[in-house]
């Protein structure tokens, strides 16, 4: 329901005014990014404040891709942040479908370690990832990756995916089973269709965690074969004495993804989908 | 065609009972209306008649058969929610032809019912729209035809009107009474709102706090309430309750008129008159049986409300039939037709009137 109001043009210009200001906050790092992958590197240093670069070169972006492993960084973190976000989504999908819809024995119980294991600090509880890891024989595995960034995601995006599901209204599937539907059938004709935001948003959220994980990563592979991006990104800084063109060049790279991915599932973001659903 | 019957039916929620010894027999055809207030139980027992709520104790039967364990979609029942609950992704006709499309209906088949309900419902306009292109009437006719196109032994309805504005409730009342009389169905339909009740049913069921309060005819619940709560609920305006205590020849008004009427020999003394206000009449002061002041004077053209003050009995609702002219502040002589008059125990129960005895 919007409400249309008469606004001075003084309210207008100094809402406009905010919203470019927070714009330009927000961006400006990745402006700054984006600024010295196509700086040309003997301006880096000679030109390091000025806001435009007198002279643009594509070259870091050639070496980054040619000449550096780059490219399998860049698989590599797309095999472990898809595959995460895939399954995560799964289960979460799930488990939030049965918090939302039923009542069982124990449901207290699992939410509040659900929540728990979001309190602790990542920190601490590396060292025994690491043990356990180790002792299954999956260290330097892509695998172990997924596995870790999995369990962790799952809590978080299972309270999304349930808020999801508490959306829909359960008239809905009582309708579905009123009209002939088993509650699996209910759940894949009906809830499924208008849940599609609620999927595209945690697909989307686990995949930038996942694409931009660094602790894990940095703790659980030492071989460059199946390094991921972010670990990869800071050998560039040793290798090539901190080769701020290249390594800048390889983060917006790494944006890219995430921005298709995002544009992918822009459309299943959109709300009101479940409008019209009740009442008048 | 469904005969529906339900035996000793209680429902808990976990510890909490808000339900029980639920009896009823419900004929072929029959339009039954469920009538209470809100939070008695209404909703519950009809999910539990649809198969979305299980049923805690107690034995659910339709033409004989024992039904408890069914699931929804097996026992061939359609239900109308309050809420609509359309399916907010399909468009009207695929809303509509959803259970035929479930069991899996040849599509031209599924075509022809679903043509044939939209008609009937005036919908033929719109089966291409989403819900949310909808008004609420018309999204509550979708609903209406959802439940139609399936051709179910038994309609279920859920407070169907309440979100409707008054305008379109009455008109919407009008089309599911035809709708019992085009089909012949049996139907369950549940409000909160009594002249619904009173104008659709075959008969009423009363619900207070889980219980039966009584069944019957429309009539019946009218002339011859069960008990107070019945007396108060069905009717409008609501019926007066007066204080009495017996005497010998009939019961005394708390400001000492002896009334004529008493339960009659043999049964408990009553502690409550009710008359409702179309049985009082604004009278010359001999005939009265009690005089007040008009408070407050309701002209609503067909009748005219008059809320008294008597002194030592309270507040009094009398409904005149016409114009009356009278005024706040006049002073009224009430008078009450005595065969009217209905007696409550302190239970609350009803007392056999009986007019002149002692
Ligand atoms: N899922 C539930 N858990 C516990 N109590 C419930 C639940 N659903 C309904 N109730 C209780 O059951 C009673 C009857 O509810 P309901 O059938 O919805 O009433 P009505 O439809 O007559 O307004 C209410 O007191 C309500 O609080
Ligand atoms: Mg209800």
């Amino acid at each position: 329901m919007s409400v249309h109001r008469h606004s001075s043009p003084l309210a207008v210009t100094g809402k406009y005014l905010a919203l470019a200001l927070y714009v330009g906050f927000a961006l400006f790092p990745l402006y700054w990014l984006a600024k010295i992958a196509v700086t040309p590197d003997k301006l880096i240093y000679t030109e390091g404040t000025a806001l435009v670069p007198s002279s643009f070169t594509l070259e870091n972006f050639r070496t980054v891709l040619v000449a550096t492993d780059f490219l399998y960084y860049f698989r590599n973190s797309l095999v472990v942040s898809l595959t995460t976000a895939a399954i995560t989504t799964c289960i979460a999908a799930a488990a939030g479908y049965a918090f939302s819809r039923f009542t069982f024995r124990g449901k207290r119980l699992v939410v509040a370690i659900m929540l728990i294991t979001q309190m602790f600090p990542l920190l601490m509880i590396i060292a025994p990832i690491y043990k356990i890891v180790a002792a299954v024989g999956l260290l330097n595995s892509l695998t172990s990756l997924i596995i870790v960034y999995t369990a962790f995601n799952i809590p978080f995006a299972t309270f999304l995916m349930q808020s999801f599901f508490d959306g829909i209204p359960k008239d809905l599937e009582e309708a579905g089973m009123m009209d002939g539907c088993t509650r699996f059938q209910a759940l894949r004709k009906i809830v499924l269709p208008l849940t599609l935001p609620g999927l595209g948003a945690t697909l989307g959220f686990i995949f930038t965690a996942a694409w931009s994980e660094l602790l894990f990563a940095l703790m659980l592979i030492n071989s460059n074969d199946t390094m991921t991006f972010p670990v990869g990104l800071l050998t560039f800084v040793s290798k090539f004495s901190v080769d701020w063109g290249q390594m800048m060049a390889a983060g917006v790279l790494a944006l890219v993804p995430s921005c298709l991915f995002f544009i992918f599932i822009q459309r299943y973001l959109v709300q009101g989908l479940t409008s019209g659903a009740v009442k008048g | 065609m469904a005969r529906i019957e339900l035996q000793n039916i209680a429902k808990n929620y976990g510890p909490v009972e808000v339900m029980r010894d639920i009896n009823l027999e419900i004929e072929d055809g029959e339009f039954i209306v469920l009538v209470g207030p809100s939070g008695c139980g209404k909703s519950t027992l009809l999910r539990m008649i649809a198969g979305l709520e299980p049923i805690t104790d107690g034995e659910f039967r339709v033409d004989g058969r024992r039904m408890n364990e069914v699931q929804p979609r097996d026992r061939d029942m359609a239900m109308v929610f309050q809420s609509y609950a359309l399916y907010p992704h399909m468009d009207v006709a695929r809303n509509m032809g959803f259970s035929l499309e479930i069991r899996k209906a040849p599509s031209q088949e599924r075509a022809g019912k679903v043509h044939d309900a939209a008609k009937t419902l005036g919908l033929t306009s719109l089966t291409a729209r989403l819900p949310k292109a909808l008004s609420g009437g018309q999204r509550q006719r979708v609903a209406m035809g959802r439940a139609i196109v399936r051709d179910p032994s038994a309609f279920l309805f859920d407070e169907p009107l309440s979100n409707l504005d008054a305008a379109l409730r009455v008109e919407m009342r009008l089309e599911i009474a035809r709708l019992h009389q085009r089909l012949e169905t049996t139907m369950i339909y549940v409000t909160h709102d009594q002249v619904e009740a009173l104008t659709l049913a075959d008969r009423i069921v009363v619900l207070n706090a889980g219980k039966i309060q009584q069944v019957g005819t429309p009539l019946d619940l009218y002339e011859r309430p069960a008990n107070r709560f019945v007396a108060q609920f069905i009717g409008s305006p609501t019926m007066n309750i007066l204080e009495v205590a017996p005497a010998d020849k009939g019961v005394l008004l708390k400001d000492g008129t002896l009334i004529g009427i008493s339960p009659g020999t043999g049964h408990a003394s009553a502690s409550d008159l009710g008359v409702r206000p179309e049985h009082l009449n604004i009278v010359p002061e001999a005939a009265a049986h009690f005089s007040g002041t008009a408070e407050l004077v309701e002209h609503l053209g067909s009748d005219t409300n008059i809320h008294a003050r008597v002194p030592d009995i309270g507040q009094v609702l009398v409904r005149q039939h016409g114009h009356f002219p009278l005024k706040t502040g006049d002073p009224v002589h009430i008078a009450m037709e005595l065969d009217k008059v209905h007696l409550f125990a302190p239970d609350g129960q009803r007392l056999e009137p009986v007019v002149g005895s002692g």
